[in-house]
């Protein structure tokens, strides 16, 4: 019996959330939505998104990069999605829901998936003008415009995930950050004492504040009715202009309530095995909001995932049960790994635990193990690199003993307990209860040859992305045991990566491409001319690394000027008709009045078109290159200097006007800005290298879009790495806070060189460090805290380019033999390109473009006679 | 057209109909790196030397953009033959024929050189 007789059956969600849309797909998977109407009630303002990313949004992510639902999916399927809209009323009875609108539709299965709603501890004042929860894009919105108008100070209540989430997202607001707790340490559900302190020693380094042992007991208001501070159970005030409230959460279960299904104890719609409810076999739930038939509620989204796919089994008839999920979670909490998988707490009988902790380091692994030294569970902090691994070895007896498990390299022989380790049935991705076998199988079976593939295949790594690591591992490992060669080198020339090369460069002081090519390059390419590819990138290492391996630091100098792009060999940047542009150094984006007439003087001269550049700076298009010379002689001339916008190597550092002028300012970051891009002048890197430095947290000069971003506190400059702008854009991350000018230049040299020294040949920071293992964390250990002891080598790398660094330009036109390459024609020096002309626009010039449309020539099209064959 | 004798230096001569004509003084070219002829029909060559020595020119002007740049682009083996990518948009170009090694229906004009 259907709803509407004669009719489709008629499948009803209510909420679009994380699971909801998990179950959509399910659906879609099995075929119901073709032969089912489906209807879906969304509450929030906007289709499914990713939750459990949110605080993402903080280091650039937007809410529609968030979004889970792909519109032609919904269309596709035909699903009628109604945003805006909740239901309101289920009159089990007549099988109809009613919405906000007055929307009534008639239903053969309903599912709930209303997820959770944030618990808000009943004191005085919670609801003031100033206090919030972190649940949704709104809440995040609400928080960011609050933060960035009215507050300096934030309060998070509860330490747990969601606590230290919200905190994360208070600090990336610049806010100074208070964490309380109630429970005597952080994250009380997953970790235990041990790694509760590690936790607390990493989280007070990065300047939070955590009150634990301590309960709220009254939000404090001022005359405008909006908070101030709040009053905590030790007695203490704690002075604060907004409160963000994390105390956990409780299931969504009024609905259910209201229409008389049966609700637990403690809240949570009651269901069976099946994920359909106690009460009434045609209604489901399933998510956040459901009560388990184990007794449990789930606020994880992978159990929360299995639950969907159930109903969605059912629903078509299948064979299917949900009867517990593994509480395995890994997350990267203020940059901060934690992971607990299997009994963390060790609550099985007899069963013994071993432990590292080093809370100096904030340090801590914890492994449980039964009496039979099965792996039963475990809790990492600091490091949870092992985390993939494990989860998958929980249940079986390692292969090695399990203290070599938990020791960090260096102490002890660490044990390389690689995914191969694994047997075929272990769980690899819990998101998607995607095992070993599978991943394997979608190389060997379904041809899958990189890891894009085989997840779109299988489906692994798309949830939490947890398990990323070890799948990209195992992809590799099958992929060479079937003869699939992946080859990491550089290029058809050399079989080495480039930081292989760089190695092998410094260390045998090797300077010249030729040597490198001939001894260490692949065999059938020695002897040869090598690529564009290769030639560059090793032009690239010698240059950044010529005063220490006896090479010279002129990049026209021999050899070297046979290695560079077109744009390093011309030290201008190619135009689209064969023309150069041409743009000064100049520091910080400070220039002095006369400084900028000389300017206006030579592109008017010369008949240049001008602009002023994303960079601070400016630009000088359409020189021909027999004029270049002329050119930088005049600016050099006016104490100008190349601002090697064409290199790979330091571009610009762009300043706000800072403490000297502006009102908010706390330090002089135009001075820093400055002294900063003159240092770094010249250094040849991976990929171009960009900064700024801003005068206090408004952060007017975009240092958070930068490789090394600086910006000033009132105890001296904060330092962000790794930040990007163009077509993948990406926020720095906070390496070190507080440094004086010696300590941030020092920070910054080390990063510089060691960033030069591992990167791959055009690899940005923000792609360097998101890849090289370890990430931040594995970064800040090396160039902190001197992990690896190389940064005296580091230091002294930079300081011998600093103390070599000349003039590119200068050196050009004092140099007759150099000078006779800039013409357009090596047999008339004196006829400029026919080629270049140009055209005007906007009371300046552009190039001739119809000139350039000579259209592609077919290859039979060739002058008779002159041709060799 | 008349053609100087040089006896001290050689010079690089590219052959256009039944003619030599001369480029540059040999030593002017740096292996890896070329230089761009007029030639007298107006035309362009881009003019390489490896670093064995041999000679090529091809046509200077780069088919996919119109730019007379390809003297600009860095050179390479690929299978054991000489080729020069362009500078703009990265597409090679086989020093000897011509040809395109991206795009088969593309080529351009090779001219034989010699050092003489
Ligand atoms: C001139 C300028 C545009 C303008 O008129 O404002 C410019 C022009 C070019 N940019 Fe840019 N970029 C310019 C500022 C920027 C900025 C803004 C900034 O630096 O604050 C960005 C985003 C910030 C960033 O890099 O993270 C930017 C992101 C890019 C990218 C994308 C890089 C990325 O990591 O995604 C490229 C492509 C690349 O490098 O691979 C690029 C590449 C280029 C190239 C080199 C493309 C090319 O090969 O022809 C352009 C040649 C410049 C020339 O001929 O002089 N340009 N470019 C700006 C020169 C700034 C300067 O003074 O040196
Ligand atoms: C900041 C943050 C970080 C997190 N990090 C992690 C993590 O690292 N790992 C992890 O596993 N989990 C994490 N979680 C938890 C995870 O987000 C949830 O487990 C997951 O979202 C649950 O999915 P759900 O669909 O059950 O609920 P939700 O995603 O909350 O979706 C429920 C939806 O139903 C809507 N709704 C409610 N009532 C109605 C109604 N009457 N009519 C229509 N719509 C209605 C709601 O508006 C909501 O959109 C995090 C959560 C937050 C907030
Ligand atoms: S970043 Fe701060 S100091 Fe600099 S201009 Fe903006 S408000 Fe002023
Ligand atoms: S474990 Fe979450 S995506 Fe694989």
């Amino acid at each position: 019996m259907t709803a509407n007789p004669g009719g489709t059956p008629t499948i009803v969600l209510v909420g679009h959330g994380m699971v909801g849309q998990r179950f959509l797909e399910a659906l879609a998977e099995r075929g119901l939505t073709a032969t089912h109407r489906v209807v879906v009630l969304c509450e929030e303002p906007r289709p499914a998104y990713d939750r459990v990313q949110l605080t993402s949004y903080f280091s650039g992510r937007t809410p529609e990069d968030l979004s889970m639902t792909d519109p032609g999916f919904i269309e596709d399927h035909g699903i009628e999605l109604h945003v805006g809209d909740p239901a309101e009323s289920v009159d089990r009875e007549a099988r109809r829901v009613t919405a906000r609108s007055g929307l009534v539709v008639g239903y053969d299965v309903l599912v709930l998936a209303t997820g959770s709603y944030p618990f808000v501890p009943p004191v005085p004042n919670k609801d003031a003008e100033g206090c919030f929860v972190y649940r949704t894009i709104e809440d995040l919105l609400a928080i960011e415009e609050y933060a960035r108008t009215k507050a300096t100070t934030g309060a998070v209540v509860g330490g747990g995930l969601l606590g230290l989430e919200a905190a994360g997202a208070l600090k990336g607001l610049g806010l100074t950050t208070h964490i309380v707790e109630f429970a005597p340490r952080l994250m009380p559900v997953q970790v235990d004492d041990g790694g509760g302190a590690a936790l607390l020693r990493t989280i007070e380094d990065m300047g939070l504040t955590v009150h634990t042992g301590t309960g709220t007991q009254e939000i404090v208001t001022g005359a405008d009715g909006a908070v101030t501070g709040m009053k905590l159970s030790d007695g203490s005030e704690l002075a604060t202009d907004m409160v963000v409230f994390s105390a956990g959460v409780r299931p969504r279960d009024q609905l259910a309530r209201d229409c008389g299904l049966t609700v637990g104890e403690r809240g949570g719609i009651a269901v069976d095995e099946q994920c359909r409810t106690v009460t009434d076999p045609r209604v489901f739930a399933i998510g956040e909001c459901a009560l388990a038939a184990d007794g449990r509620v789930y606020g994880l989204v992978a159990p929360g995932y299995e639950q969907a796919q159930t109903a969605a089994a059912t629903i078509a008839d299948d064979e299917a049960s949900f009867t517990g999920a593994d509480l395995s979670t890994k997350l990267k909490l203020l940059g901060v790994d934690v992971a607990s998988f299997g009994d963390a707490h060790g609550a099985t009988a007899d069963c013994l635990d071993v432990v590292y902790s080093d809370s100096r380091a904030g340090l801590y692994k914890k492994l449980v193990i039964g009496r039979d030294g099965t792996l039963l569970g475990g809790i990492l902090v600091g490091d949870a690199e092992a985390y993939g691994t494990l989860r998958a070895l929980t249940g079986s007896v390692p292969p090695v003993a399990p203290e070599a498990l938990v020791l960090p390299a260096g102490a002890g022989a660490p044990a390389q307990l690689g995914p191969s380790a694994l047997p075929d049935d272990a769980v690899v991705c819990s998101c998607h209860n995607v095992t070993k076998g599978t991943i394997r199988g979608a190389v060997t079976d379904h041809r899958c040859t990189t890891v894009p593939e085989v997840k779109k295949c299988t489906k692994a790594g798309t949830g939490c992305g947890s398990c990323v690591k070890v799948l990209g591992q195992l992809v590799n490992a099958e992929l060479e045991a079937s003869g699939v060669e992946v080859d990491k080198g550089l290029c058809g020339c050399f079989a080495q990566t480039r930081e292989e090369l760089y190695e092998i460069v410094l260390a045998l002081r090797v300077t010249s491409y030729r040597d490198l090519l001939d001894r260490h390059g692949r065999e059938g390419a020695r002897g040869g001319d090598g690529c564009e590819v290769c030639k560059p990138a090793v032009g690239s290492i010698i240059a950044s690394l010529a005063p220490t391996i006896g090479a010279s630091n002129y990049v026209l100098d021999g050899e070297q000027a046979a290695l560079q792009d077109t744009n390093d060999h011309f030290l201008a940047n190619l135009q689209k008709n064969g023309s150069y542009s041409v743009v000064p150094r100049i520091p910080g984006g400070e220039i002095a009045p006369e400084k900028l007439i000389v300017i206006g003087e030579i592109a008017r001269d010369f008949g240049l078109y001008t602009k002023i550049t994303g960079g601070q700076r400016i630009d000088m298009f359409g020189a021909r290159v027999e004029q270049l010379p002329l050119i930088w002689a005049r600016l050099v001339d006016a104490g100008f200097e190349s601002g090697h916008a064409y290199g790979k190597s330091l571009r610009t550092v762009k300043s706000c006007v800072g403490q000297t002028w502006c009102r908010y300012g706390v330090q002089d970051s135009v001075r820093m800005a400055i002294d900063l891009e003159l240092r770094y002048r010249g250094l040849r890197s991976p990929h171009k290298l960009k900064s700024a430095v801003s005068g206090c947290q408004r952060e007017c000069a975009e240092a958070r879009s930068k490789d090394f971003g600086v910006i000033a506190t009132a105890g001296g400059w904060n330092l962000y790495v790794g930040g990007n702008g163009g077509a993948t854009p990406r926020h720095a991350d906070l390496l070190a806070q507080d440094l004086s000018d010696a300590e941030l230049v020092r920070l910054v040299d080390r990063f510089l060189m060691f960033y030069i020294r591992t990167a791959d040949r055009l690899e940005r920071t923000s792609a360097w460090l998101e890849r090289i293992p370890g990430g931040l964390d594995h970064v800040r250990d090396v160039v902190v805290h001197d992990s690896l002891g190389i940064c005296d080598e580091l230091e002294a790398l930079m300081a011998a380019h600093v103390s070599h660094y000349r003039d590119e330009w200068a050196e050009t036109i004092n140099d007759p033999e150099k000078l006779a390459r800039f013409v357009s024609f090596v047999n008339a020096p004196d006829t400029p390109d026919p080629v270049v002309a140009f055209v005007p626009e906007r009371d300046q010039i552009k190039p001739d473009l119809p000139l350039l449309n000579i259209g592609l020539r077919p290859a039979d099209d060739i002058l008779e006679g002159s041709a060799r064959r | 057209m008349t053609l100087a004798l040089e006896t001290t230096d050689l010079k690089v001569r590219l052959r256009l109909e039944d003619d030599w004509f001369t480029v540059c003084d040999l030593s002017t070219l740096i292996p890896g790196r070329g230089v761009a002829a007029l030639l007298p029909d107006g035309r362009q060559a881009a003019v390489f030397t490896d670093r064995a020595g041999r000679l090529y020119a091809i046509d200077n002007r780069d088919p996919f953009t119109g730019a007379a740049v390809l003297s600009r682009g860095l050179t390479g083996t690929h299978r054991g033959r000489p080729f020069v990518a362009s500078p703009l948009l990265k597409q090679r170009f086989d020093l000897e024929s011509g040809q395109c090694l991206d795009d088969e229906t593309v080529r351009v004009t090779a001219y034989e050189a010699k050092a003489a």
